[in-house]
């Protein structure tokens, strides 16, 4: 869909050829790829004119002419500046000295408030809380519904009663919350639009009776120029502490982010990456500056392989790689590690340029389900042919094709890709004395 | 959807919150005597994308713009305003259409991503269509949400439509299947299907669509008649994304705009209806029931650029 700015900004460079000399007006065409990149991604366009300046003053002072890959060198400079401006990384709610702490969530309808309600309760409950929700949304049909089945889900209690007035039951809820020591208690309000006075009165309404130490506004990160005049208008009116940054599991590059920051001077606290309960997770600057850029998100892959992968079972493999002893049985162990890493589109969505190398759903639905194939075919196989592949003849292969419900082509697929990883693996033992040392996420070195 | 024309008043107070929007900043920009210069068509461009239009379409018009000058039809900046709402009303007068009744049932399927207003719009449309005189039905297939169902049930009751439902957790496509035998056997008008959102990146939840839209079809040859994409206006550059991939996995046939009462004018429509060819269908200003109008480019564009 879009081209991430370090393609562009190659482009620009490539066009001087090999003349070297980089003048001014080259400067500024670059700073012109990059506006359109930030543009492209939702940041507001008053944001990213005080952004190109300073990005430019920084560019001009690092050398980026003489440098011998300015795309890359200017895209660094970008990067760091959006990261700084983007604050730092886990804003932390701290709990108040008198319990309960009082967390409300405000922002426009639709933005993801109820579902980030019941997220951020759970997120708390997990930390050893004892959270409370409050259902104050008395407007939108089922919205006090929808928070008590996620409270449910989440273990939570809810309060809330469509016939109360919404600042009756932010206080009751908060009486509840001391009297049974439950903390957080987490406000649920109703959405409404930023120009909607009434409504935004009841929000101070609730603000003056409740005195809730933090006020998030939830934003969905699909939003675009509009983003600011939102987080504006209710930082005026109601006064905000930090920013929850919703939908980020699409492919929205999420450049409200950077603006609603920028406007309102508060840190973003929390990312939502799913309809799950569980798809909340603490803000990282890094990661959606590099996605902002198009440069995919590394560090958030690197950091799912090493939860998922177990560094014994990742050292033992490299064992018996090197020394030849690797079976059909390490190999499934290895397939069933990727698949716990989730979706390969999401994966792949992680990698820079990864979105590029998406080709297309379908092809990414069957790699899928082969791994979920190869898994059955080893399964079906006896010790003897996981241990010694080489056994397997076509009379086997038809058996283990009918016991898996796959086919003999499934099988040789999955023959063929074993043995190539296995030369594939000889080839890198022979390269090793040249190699630097290699660092894969969740796997030991492979010089060891 | 012509039951829709005497609303007029409320889709003007609608608007009119928003009428400031690019008012005073064009004015600034668009000075009479100002020379037409590199300076002026970057503030411009600025202008054109603080409204969501995309850096992509506001390029195409700057460049018109500099080929007017260049051709001395345009010699004062002012002169400019004009011409941005004729490229702008180029583009959206074809796509002004509305919501007809052909078939009998019609039937219409709600689709879009996470809280843009498909359920909302849903009761929306089906009241529009009651008070016409018609007979309606919905059918709750966003199964997944918590109490996605109890919402349009409330909203059921409040216009008097029947909802059809199953339990939380059910298969949206036995609701579909469910829904349809009834709009058949009773011989309904209108049969709207309200999905669950999904973000148009989820491969498997996409591919369920597709099995909706056959299950649909499998019983009603022709169905649904109206495949919808409710969008909702503060989106920004996503929104094409958005209608592209929604377009593929089921066939569009036109977009609802949601949201307009707020200050977020919707800009990235333009782009969906200048690449997508996709008509708009109806637009959403407010959170009534009879909060739904018809899209009329010139009001959308007075909106946008101000005449003066």
């Amino acid at each position: 869909m879009f081209d991430s700015l370090s393609t562009r900004l190659q482009g620009v460079f490539d066009r001087l050829g090999s003349r070297g000399r980089l003048t001014e007006d080259n400067i500024q065409e670059a700073l012109r790829e990059v506006r359109v990149a930030l543009l492209e991604a939702d940041v507001n366009f008053k944001v990213v004119r005080g952004f190109i300046d300073r990005v430019k003053d920084r560019a001009v002072g690092q050398d980026v002419l003489r440098s011998l890959t300015p795309a890359q060198q200017v895209v660094k400079v970008v990067h760091a500046e959006l990261i700084e401006l983007l604050g730092g990384s886990g804003h932390r709610l701290a709990a108040a000295p008198h319990p309960p702490t009082v967390v409300m969530l405000i922002g426009l309808q639709g933005s993801g408030k109820t579902t980030s309600a019941a997220k951020l309760a759970r997120w708390f409950a997990r930390q050893g809380q004892h959270p409370i929700l409050a259902a104050a949304d008395v407007y939108r049909p089922a919205a006090i519904e929808q928070l008590r089945t996620l409270g449910k889900q989440v273990d939570v209690p809810v309060v809330g009663d469509a016939s109360q007035r919404p600042v009756d039951i932010c206080r009751q809820a908060r009486e509840e919350a001391a009297a049974r020591g439950l903390t957080p208690l987490i406000l649920d309000t109703a959405g409404r639009l930023h120009i909607d006075e009434a409504m935004l009165d009841e929000l101070r309404a609730i603000r003056a009776e409740v005195k809730p130490h933090h006020v998030l506004l939830v934003v969905d990160a699909m939003t675009g120029q509009d983003a600011v005049t939102v987080a504006e208008k209710f930082n005026a009116a109601v006064g905000i502490d930090a920013i929850v940054l919703t939908k980020m599991d699409g492919d929205a590059r999420g450049g409200a982010a950077l603006s609603v920051r920028q406007v309102t001077g508060r840190p973003i606290a929390f990312v939502g990456v799913g309809e799950k309960t569980d798809a909340l997770e603490p803000f990282h600057p890094e990661r959606v500056a590099s996605r902002i850029l198009g440069m995919g998100d590394v560090l958030s892959l690197v950091e799912k392989a090493q939860a998922t992968v177990d560094q014994k079972q990742a050292e033992e493999m490299v064992r018996k790689l090197r020394e030849d002893s690797f079976t059909l049985e390490d190999f499934r162990q290895q397939l069933r590690q990727v698949q716990q890493m989730g979706p390969l589109d999401q994966i792949l969505g992680m990698l820079p340029f990864g979105n590029k190398l998406k080709p297309g759903m379908g092809d990414l639905d069957a790699e899928q389900s082969d791994l979920g194939r190869f898994d059955a075919i080893i399964s079906s196989m006896t010790p003897q042919e996981r241990n010694h592949p080489e056994v397997v003849n076509g009379s086997r292969r038809q058996r283990i094709a009918r016991g898996s419900g796959t086919t003999v082509q499934d099988v040789n697929r999955l023959l063929k890709q074993y043995a190539q990883l296995r030369r594939m693996m000889k080839q890198l033992k022979g390269m090793e004395g040249r190699l630097p040392r290699l660092k894969l996420p969740g796997f030991p070195n492979l010089r060891g | 959807m012509k039951f829709l024309a005497s609303f007029g008043e409320r889709l003007r107070s609608g608007l009119s919150r928003s009428r400031e929007f690019l008012a005073t900043e064009l004015a600034s920009v668009l000075v009479p005597d100002r020379p037409i210069d590199d300076a002026l068509y970057a503030e411009l461009e600025d202008l054109l994308v603080a409204a969501d239009l995309g850096a992509a379409v506001a390029a195409d018009f700057v460049n018109r713009a500099r080929e007017e000058v260049m051709f001395g039809t345009v010699t004062r900046a002012d002169q400019l305003r004009p011409l941005f709402r004729r490229f702008l009303t180029e583009y959206l007068t074809p796509a002004a259409q509305s919501l007809e009744l052909v078939h009998r049932p019609t039937v219409i399927l709600m689709l879009g991503v996470n809280g843009s207003g498909k359920t909302t719009t849903s009761a929306k449309i089906a009241a529009a269509f009651k008070a016409e005189g018609r007979t309606v039905l919905l059918a709750a297939a966003d199964t997944f949400r918590a109490a996605a169902i109890e919402q349009l049930e409330t909203w059921g009751r409040r216009i008097d439509v029947e909802v059809i439902r199953q339990a939380a957790g059910s298969d949206p496509a036995a609701v579909v299947f469910d829904a349809l035998k009834a709009a058949l056997a009773r011989a309904v008008d209108v049969l709207i299907i309200d999905t669950a959102g999904r973000l148009h990146t989820k491969t498997n939840l996409m591919t369920e669509l597709a099995k909706l839209k056959r299950v649909i079809e499998r019983q009603l040859p022709g169905a649904p008649h109206e495949s919808l994409i409710v969008l909702d206006a503060p989106t920004g550059q996503n929104g094409f994304a958005q209608a592209l991939q929604f377009h593929e996995a089921v066939g569009l046939t036109g977009v609802v705009l949601t949201k307009l009462d707020g200050t977020a004018k919707g800009g990235i429509v333009l782009r969906i209806v200048r690449e997508l060819k996709l008509p708009i269908k109806a637009i959403g200003v407010g959170e009534r029931v009879d909060d739904l109008q018809p899209f009329e480019p010139e009001r959308f564009v007075d909106a946008l650029v101000p005449r003066a």
